[in-house]
């Protein structure tokens, strides 16, 4: 094998495994039946997802008048949730894209999730757009067939009509990743399984069989998704800070939004993705796999991009007093001392100060403070989207107008229901598919396993050979 | 790419390096391998077969083209000719506001038509039914098959000689 490792890179894969035990491992707990834990967490999502069947079937029959929104705030909640679950989105295509084109072998062990993440989030975000249109009914009007209504077209011109496309196209395009990355994992639980579940899982598996031919054109197919997924990656944001920056809003239309609204993405989404491993490792018994060096890695990412848009917050400030453009100025001395200050101060405190803890080696690699700082960011990033928009809106240009904004039971209700359908869809995931790519890891095993990196190394009689071959490579 | 109904004969390996050493004896005294199995991507095993890089990408490259024409070309013909309309007074061929649906077109049409070239020369889809030659080849198994439809059993008892020379863990013949 002609793989160049640092020989000082960590292990990726604790445990000594064979290729055999990977399967086990990876496997099994989609194969026994449901723990406690998966029950007691299944109920309590279902209980979510009805709340907000019902929330958003409310909201549908009574309108957008269920809503607290007024004619100064006109996007609360909704808007608000919907960046939030896109940016939440952000973090498993840049995982399993960006990362393959770096050629970053951590990403084996947290893609699946990370991607499977993506997916639901986009689903959940998806859902503001198509209710907050309050007829949905005609929500037909956004795509762009030829109609008898004119034929009246959408604008093409628009940055809410770019953002149609986007997301839509962000989301087919994760599918298909996805999807046809599980496709040879589905493979190894169809030929373990018997029965019913054989067929299920022949049905899923398209009928692979690993030809050398197939993985040949598979691995083509998955380096060329992941250069199209990574510019797409970046562009979903992009646009998404377009329907913003286009405006006339003062605190709004600056062309740092792009870049900055990217760099909040991954912040979040990586911080998402750290909520979720840390307790699918643990409950699913991954802790080979999902290692620690992982979280540090992804706690690195956090560190990184928290700067970033912490840069990004302080860049506005100096521009808006640079600028001498006096609304300018007024919208951000009144999103940092006005009626929002303390969803100001919130963002402040979750997004740049916290995440500088992990500049300690130590706390990078503690379990409990990355869960906390997970969470703290996720929060953070929630308020950064309630600032942006309802504090610019709650103060317009014209004093008389100027109104306060609080979310009614409605939209907290369905804020709460995307939880519920997001760990809904996260958990029959757990159950159905393999939660880490088992032919991803298994390809990295012999460059990435302790028994052949690291200070466990060699410790196999029979492995020695191999390791020091490989090495020798290596070296040239 | 494979007949209905032939007999092959089958070794399974447990290491890709034995795979590897035995795909490079096989070609080396001009073996016909009818196909070879992996759990996973195993690297260098391509040259060794003499496989032809895939062309799947270059499939891509024109699915994108498609798509940034389909996009371009569409909204051209319906701001400039169907139905001409002033935004904030620019013109009506407004090129820089076509640029973002024209990348996304670029990359749903590629990833779209990749996806669906992928499965569709593999033989693969909703419901195929998987011709396996042995359950263990999707978990850890490293296998080498060869078409023996019309084979002598002298030559086949010369494949088992070659599986076994190769150190195989396990020799088998079956129907796909």
């Amino acid at each position: 094998m002609s793989i160049v490792v640092s020989p000082t890179r960590e292990p990726l894969i604790f445990g000594g495994k064979t290729y055999h035990q990977i399967t086990e491992d990876i496997c099994t707990p989609s194969e026994k039946a449901p723990t406690r834990q998966w029950l007691i967490g299944f109920i309590i999502a279902v209980f979510f997802l009805a709340v907000f069947v019902f929330c958003v079937g409310w909201q549908i029959y009574y309108g957008v008048g269920a809503w607290n929104l007024n004619r100064t705030i006109g996007w609360g909640y909704d808007i608000t949730n919907f960046v939030w679950w896109i940016g939440i989105g952000h973090a498993g295509t840049l995982i399993s894209a960006i990362l393959l084109l770096f050629r970053q072998k951590w990403r084996t062990g947290v893609n699946r999730a990370a991607e499977a993440m993506t997916i639901f989030a986009v689903i959940c975000a998806f859902m503001f757009p198509v209710i907050h249109v309050g007829r949905i009914w005609l929500l037909f009007y956004f795509i762009p067939l030829p109609n008898t209504r004119g034929p009246l077209w959408v604008n093409f011109n628009s940055p809410l009509l770019w953002d149609v496309f986007a997301i839509s196209t962000y989301f087919t395009v994760s599918l298909l990743f996805w999807y046809t990355g599980l496709v040879p994992d589905f493979a190894t639980l169809r030929d373990r399984a018997s029965g019913f579940r054989r067929k299920l899982y022949n049905f899923l598996s398209f009928g692979w069989t690993g030809a050398a031919k197939h993985w040949q054109r598979f691995e083509s197919l998955s380096l060329v998704l992941a250069g199209l997924a990574t510019p797409l990656v970046l562009s979903v944001h992009t646009i998404v800070s377009f329907d913003f920056a286009t405006s006339v809003i003062p605190g709004w239309h600056t062309t740092i939004f792009p870049p900055y609204f990217v760099a909040g993405a991954i912040f979040s989404g990586f911080a998402m993705v750290q909520t979720l491993m840390l307790v699918t490792r643990k409950a699913l018994k991954l802790e080979d796999y999902i290692t620690i060096n992982h979280i540090e890695s992804m706690n690195k990412v956090i560190l990184l991009t928290g700067t970033v848009v912490g840069i990004a917050y302080l860049t506005e400030l100096f521009i808006s007093w640079y600028s001498q453009y006096v609304y300018e100025q007024f919208a951000f001395a009144n999103r940092a001392a006005g009626p929002f200050w303390w969803s100001y101060f919130g963002m402040m405190a979750c997004n740049v100060l916290s995440p500088q803890v992990f500049w300690s080696k130590k706390i990078r690699r503690s379990l409990w403070w990355t869960f906390f700082m997970s969470i703290f960011v996720n929060i953070g990033m929630w308020f950064e989207r309630f600032v942006i928009i309802v504090t610019t809106l709650a103060r317009d240009y014209l004093p008389s107008s100027w109104s306060y904004y609080y979310p009614s039971w409605n939209e907290i209700g369905i804020y709460m229901g995307t939880f519920g359908l997001f760990f809904t869809l996260y958990l029959i995931f757990v159950r159905i598919a393999p939660v880490v790519a088992i032919a991803e890891v298994k390809s990295i095993l012999k460059s990435s396993g302790d028994q052949y990196r690291g200070k466990n190394r060699g410790y196999n009689e029979k492995n020695e050979v191999v390791v020091a071959h490989s090495d020798h490579e290596e070296h040239h | 790419m494979a007949s209905k109904n032939k007999e092959v004969l089958f070794g399974l390996f447990d290491d890709e390096t034995q795979l590897l050493s035995a795909v490079a004896d096989a070609r080396k005294s001009h073996m016909e391998i009818d196909d070879v199995y992996t759990p996973f991507p195993v690297h260098g095993l391509d040259p060794l077969l003499g496989l032809e890089e895939s062309r799947l990408h270059i499939a891509g490259f024109f699915y994108g083209l498609t798509g940034t024409a389909t996009a371009f070309f569409g909204i051209s013909w319906i701001f400039t000719r169907d139905w001409p309309t002033i935004f904030g007074g620019k013109p009506y061929f407004s090129f820089p506001a076509f640029v973002p649906i024209m990348f996304e077109l670029t990359v749903l049409f590629a990833s779209i038509g990749m996806v669906v070239t992928f499965y569709t020369i593999c033989g693969m889809g909703p419901g195929v039914k998987a011709k396996t030659l042995h359950d263990r080849i999707t978990d850890d198994k490293f296998c080498i098959s060869f078409d023996t439809s019309d084979a002598s059993d002298e030559q086949k008892s010369g494949l088992r000689a070659f599986f076994s020379k190769h150190g195989a863990s396990l020799v088998d013949t079956k129907f796909i």
